[in-house]
């Protein structure tokens, strides 16, 4: 193996470094060590901010219009005939003398791209949904010539992969799309220039060159020559924009339009689920290069080319992630590992755009939540979920410790440290379902199919905990081997036929990989069996013999996740461990880590159509509570009681993330209004202290939702935190938004 | 006799009837010991029942009948839930610490807490055992039963004066008034923090001589950090209907601002904070 010195060799950037300390960001690709050595962490509080520009409002004004039109019509208009690329597409602009960032996805604002790799069904769905033609030549050549992802993983699923997927417990994998919640260091654009970043993987490829060519050796060759393709390509891309972006940014507006450039390459090479953008706003940090004016305009800009990406998607993909979803997620706050909040006068502009353009649920901004940030940090970010319940909070003192301190959030709660990990997402399966599976011997509560092995169905007429949990615990093996089954091959396909080649370029050769599974539906499932538990239940077979219904016939109700009642509560927190124990014992394609989610984005209605009645009392087809919610209306005592419920999930079975929403509606309090975001910021701290992992939070009455439904007109811009990500609430379908408003509503916290 | 039940699950706001149908009447409860009473409900996360994050015990069993009651399931202890003052306890502990870091505490609330004496008193000193701030919301009627150990196991009290005028006092709730002017004027005494409650129901306490009559009352009480004026709402209605009782406040309406900040400024003028 070749010596790496070129990895580490001094590099002539002229002036562009001049000024910021080194350290061993200068002899290697690491934009962590430039940010700890260069960031100014921020104490102070808001009122250096300043108000949109009026370039920036002339931008805004110009997309007006396309929102408008896109909340009647759905899609606007789609590029049918060229599979998007880097270089598919003409340079396009919204307001060209008015845009200091620029790049859009195609050559005009709101037209979709196509992505016939991961899937031609995907895009000829999604086009005749659109009520677009679909294209001759693309369809030919992805039928004769080229196969895609989707006709790859299909060749490898068994018929039992094919009956779980079909009769929904498993559902959402990306087997027909860009599997996404892969995050690019987007940064290293900016700070090392292409021409750097080529130099690295060139290096990186010789080093294994004198490798015994192994499957993985093969692979990683392949790959390493497909990232340097596309870093060209990029190059070529911003070329296109009148840019030449070989050498490090040398000013902020560099910065900025090269970190999203990049960010805009992955989005053309890539239509993953959730495109995140990572941790930018502690790394263009500019304090003093720039009047405030100026520096505030640049994240305008840059946020209003991240609140129009836009992917053509199917109906069916649009019931599981409704409200046109791309989790463009960006990360604000968070410590480093020296014990210094890396909040910086950026964060609190990136905070400020909801209030400059106005709310919006892209980008999705995520604070990264710390006892230790400033107290008047916390304080901006309470005030702005409560104007614009557009803020998500995620714990940085639980992540840490596993992720350091330069990681960012992919999709909504998955923490992965930038250009050194990624992940293999793998939606989820639906617990509920396979409870019901469990009482009926393997046999589907709805078709009545045969769908997990054929075991041995609960016989009598009130079920036995004890029994019922040894059965259950069956039919969890059974899923949980199914389900890694299924995401090899799906992984395996990915990266053969739709490689994210861009990204994967912005990362080391050498990462971390994860496997992601996820679970919906617990807390039905620990209602249930607390309802086996501690009340008596009886069961209702249909002529076939197969539970239909229950019936609690015990005098005592039974406790209920959301309550703060370990009777419960550890049922919950059981599951999560018991299902993850169950994962661990397969195999990864590429030796990824097996992690877990709990989370549902906006699937826990679909979910809850397709399952049958469940032991808890709720009825069939009703959604259930998304994420690690408890189920609606049953954490009625309070935030607080259900708070500390969610808190008792294990992170560490859960290291994808335990996503839980929160809504407010304001209440009376003798507090003044400074009093009441002082008492929330305490709120938050002991929520998170207790080990509290996410707080998806709305601040919103019932009526007002109630009247948007009757009249979206009046609300463009409403916006509403679902699981983990934001929506426009106009933009949910009436099933969906019904859902958000019979999810409880707590009040004052 | 009652069977034990763990506390119900179900909000504050939902109605409770004859879950303990063996119970006694709320003027003859014998709870000397106090290891279990009737509980209606309770709730984690009140910013407005005392200071800080208040858990609020919901206790059942009331000699007043205030015409315009939200809670009149909480009348009668046979429509409360029997518990034992450990369970609550045991409950309780369970948010002890996140309440002692958000500057809570344990409020009971009811109900009038002082009908169930012994229950309440246990609660209260296992409440301060773990540290807590602890609070009562009472009527006052029954404050000459509150001894001195009773009172001091309690930091803070909530109290509920409708009227100052004893002829309007009887009509509302049924009741003598005078037992609410002593125990507030023995609270005083002790200098025992006290924010006094007024409900403001349209055409049934506004008379501006009835608030008057309270603003003076209070006003030289030193120990009386505020006077909050409770606007009467309709919430409780459907309750009322429930149990085939006789609203005499079906069509009242919600008292508008100015009628509100009307009172709130005579108890300012009589020298009072009033909120």
């Amino acid at each position: 193996m070749k010596a790496s010195a070129a990895l580490r060799k001094e590099v002539d950037t002229g002036d562009c470094w001049n000024g910021f300390r080194p350290g061993d960001w200068i002899t290697s690709i690491n934009v962590r060590d430039f940010i700890v050595r260069n960031v100014t962490s921020y104490q102070g509080n808001e009122d250096f901010l300043a108000g949109p520009s009026e370039r920036t409002k002339e931008v805004w004004a110009k997309l007006q219009p396309y929102f408008a039109d896109e909340r009647k019509k759905g899609v606007l208009a789609v590029d049918a005939a060229s599979p998007s690329t880097l270089l598919a597409h003409k340079p396009g602009y919204i307001d060209r003398d008015n845009e200091i960032i620029v790049g859009l996805q195609t050559d005009q604002p709101f037209k979709r791209a196509i992505f016939p790799f991961g899937g031609l069904r995907m895009v000829e769905a999604g086009l005749k949904a659109a009520g677009i033609a679909a294209d001759p030549a693309v369809h030919e050549t992805f039928t004769k010539y080229r196969k895609s992802h989707n006709d790859g993983v299909f060749d490898a699923y068994t018929p039992e992969i094919m009956s779980a997927r079909r009769s929904g417990i498993i559902t959402g994998l990306p087997d027909a799309y860009g599997r996404g919640r892969i995050i690019g260091d987007y940064r290293r654009v900016a700070l090392y220039g292409v021409d750097r970043l080529l130099e690295v993987k060139r290096e990186e490829r010789a080093q294994i060159d004198d490798m015994w060519p192994t499957d993985e050796i093969i692979r990683q060759r392949e790959e390493l020559s497909e990232q340097m393709r596309a870093l060209e390509d990029l190059a070529s891309m911003a070329k296109l924009y009148d840019h030449d972006i070989s050498k490090p940014a040398a000013n902020a507006q560099e910065a900025f339009q090269w970190t999203y450039f990049a960010y805009l390459g992955a989005i053309k090479e890539a239509n993953g689920a959730a495109m995140s953008i990572g941790r930018i706003s502690s790394f263009l940090d500019i304090d003093g290069l720039l009047d405030e004016a100026r520096a505030q305009e640049l994240w305008d800009q840059l946020v209003q080319k991240l609140r129009i990406v836009r992917f053509l998607r199917t109906p069916d993909y649009d019931a599981l992630f409704s409200g046109d979803p791309y989790w463009a997620t960006e990360c604000v706050g968070g410590m480093d590992l020296d014990g210094r909040a890396l909040v910086t006068k950026s964060s609190y502009r990136m905070l400020h755009t909801l209030y400059n353009l106005g709310p919006a649920p892209e980008p999705n901004i995520t604070v990264l939540w710390s006892n230790h940030l400033p107290a008047p940090f916390k304080r901006y970010c309470v005030k702005v979920s409560k104007d614009t319940s557009s803020l998500q909070y995620e714990n940085d003192d639980l992540m840490r410790p596993f992720w350091g301190d330069d990681y960012a959030i992919a999709c909504c709660v998955s923490a992965m440290r930038l250009g050194k990990q990624m992940q293999f997402f793998g939606a989820r399966v639906n617990l509920a379902k396979a409870l019901l599976y469990a009482l009926n011997g393997g046999r589907d509560e709805v078709s009545g199919d045969q769908i997990a092995p054929q075991t041995l169905p609960v016989s009598g007429e009130f079920l036995d905990f004890e029994e019922v949990m040894a059965k259950f615990d069956t039919t969890m093996e059974w899923l949980a081997r199914t389900y890694v089954h299924a995401m090899n091959c799906i992984h395996y396909m990915h990266d053969k036929y739709f490689y994210e080649r861009l990204e994967m370029a912005l990362h080391d050769r050498d990462i971390l990989r994860t496997m992601a599974f996820g679970i919906a539906g617990l807390s039905v499932v620990a209602d249930s069996l607390s309802a086996m538990k501690y009340g008596k239940i009886r069961v209702m077979r249909d002529q076939t013999g197969l539970i239909v219904d229950y019936q609690n016939v015990g005098n005592t109700s039974t406790p209920q996740f959301g309550n703060n009642d370990d009777r419960v509560d550890l049922i919950a927190a059981g599951l999560v461990t018991s299902f993850m124990e169950k994962i661990r014992k397969h195999p990864t394609y590429r030796n990824a880590i097996h992690t877990q989610s709990v989370l549902t984005i906006t699937s826990n209605v679909v979910y809850g159509k397709a399952t049958g009645n469940t032991p808890d009392g709720r009825r069939k087809g009703e959604p259930f509570g998304p994420g690690a919610n408890p189920m609606h209306g049953r954490d009625n005592h309070g935030w607080l009681a259900s708070c500390l419920s969610v808190a008792k999930l294990p992170y560490k079975d859960s290291l994808d993330g335990i996503s839980y929403t929160v809504s407010i509606a304001p209440q009376k309090a003798h507090l003044s209004e400074a009093q009441l975001v002082d008492e929330a910021v305490k709120a938050f701290d002991a929520y998170f202290e207790r080990g509290g992992f996410h707080m998806n939070l709305n601040v919103i009455e019932k009526e007002t939702l109630e009247d948007a439904m009757k009249n979206p007109d009046k609300y463009p811009q409403l916006t509403i935190r679902v699981s983990g990500y934001a929506v426009n609430f106009v933009r949910l379908t009436p099933e969906q938004q019904r859902d958000v408003i019979s999810r409880t509503f707590h009040g004052q916290i | 006799m009652s069977t034990v039940q763990p506390l119900e699950p179900g909000s504050r706001y939902d109605m409770r009837v004859g879950i303990s149908p063996d119970a006694p009447d709320e003027d003859k409860i014998k709870d000397e010991e106090g290891s279990f009473g009737y509980c209606h409900s309770y709730e984690t996360s009140s910013r407005y029942d005392g200071p800080g994050l208040r858990l609020v015990l919901f206790v059942s069993g009331c000699l007043l009948r205030c015409t315009y009651c939200h809670n009149p399931d909480t009348w009668h202890l046979k429509d409360g839930t029997y518990v034992s003052a450990d369970h609550v306890l045991r409950r309780l502990g369970d948010f002890a610490p996140a309440l002692r870091a958000l500057g809570g505490g344990l409020t009971i609330s009811g109900g009038e807490p002082m009908v169930q004496l012994a229950f309440t008193r246990r609660i209260f000193a296992g409440a301060k055992e773990m540290g807590l701030h602890t609070a009562i919301q009472t009527s006052g009627f029954l404050g000459d039963r509150a001894d001195e150990s009773y009172l001091a196991v309690i930091d803070h009290v909530l109290l509920d004066i409708k009227s100052s005028d004893p002829e309007t006092y009887r009509r509302v709730t049924g009741r003598d008034l005078a037992p609410t002017l002593r125990f507030a004027e023995r609270l005083a005494s002790l200098s025992k923090p006290v924010w006094v409650r007024f409900t403001l129901v349209p055409g049934e306490t506004d008379d501006p001589e009835n608030v008057d009559g309270i603003a003076r009352f209070v006003a030289p009480m030193k120990n009386v950090e505020w006077v909050e004026v409770q606007p009467f709402h309709q919430m409780g209605s459907f309750k009322w209907k429930a149990i085939n009782l006789e609203y005499k406040h079906l069509d009242t309406p919600a008292p508008s601002q100015d009628l509100v900040n009307r009172v709130i400024e005579q108890f300012r003028a009589a020298g009072c904070n009033a909120r």
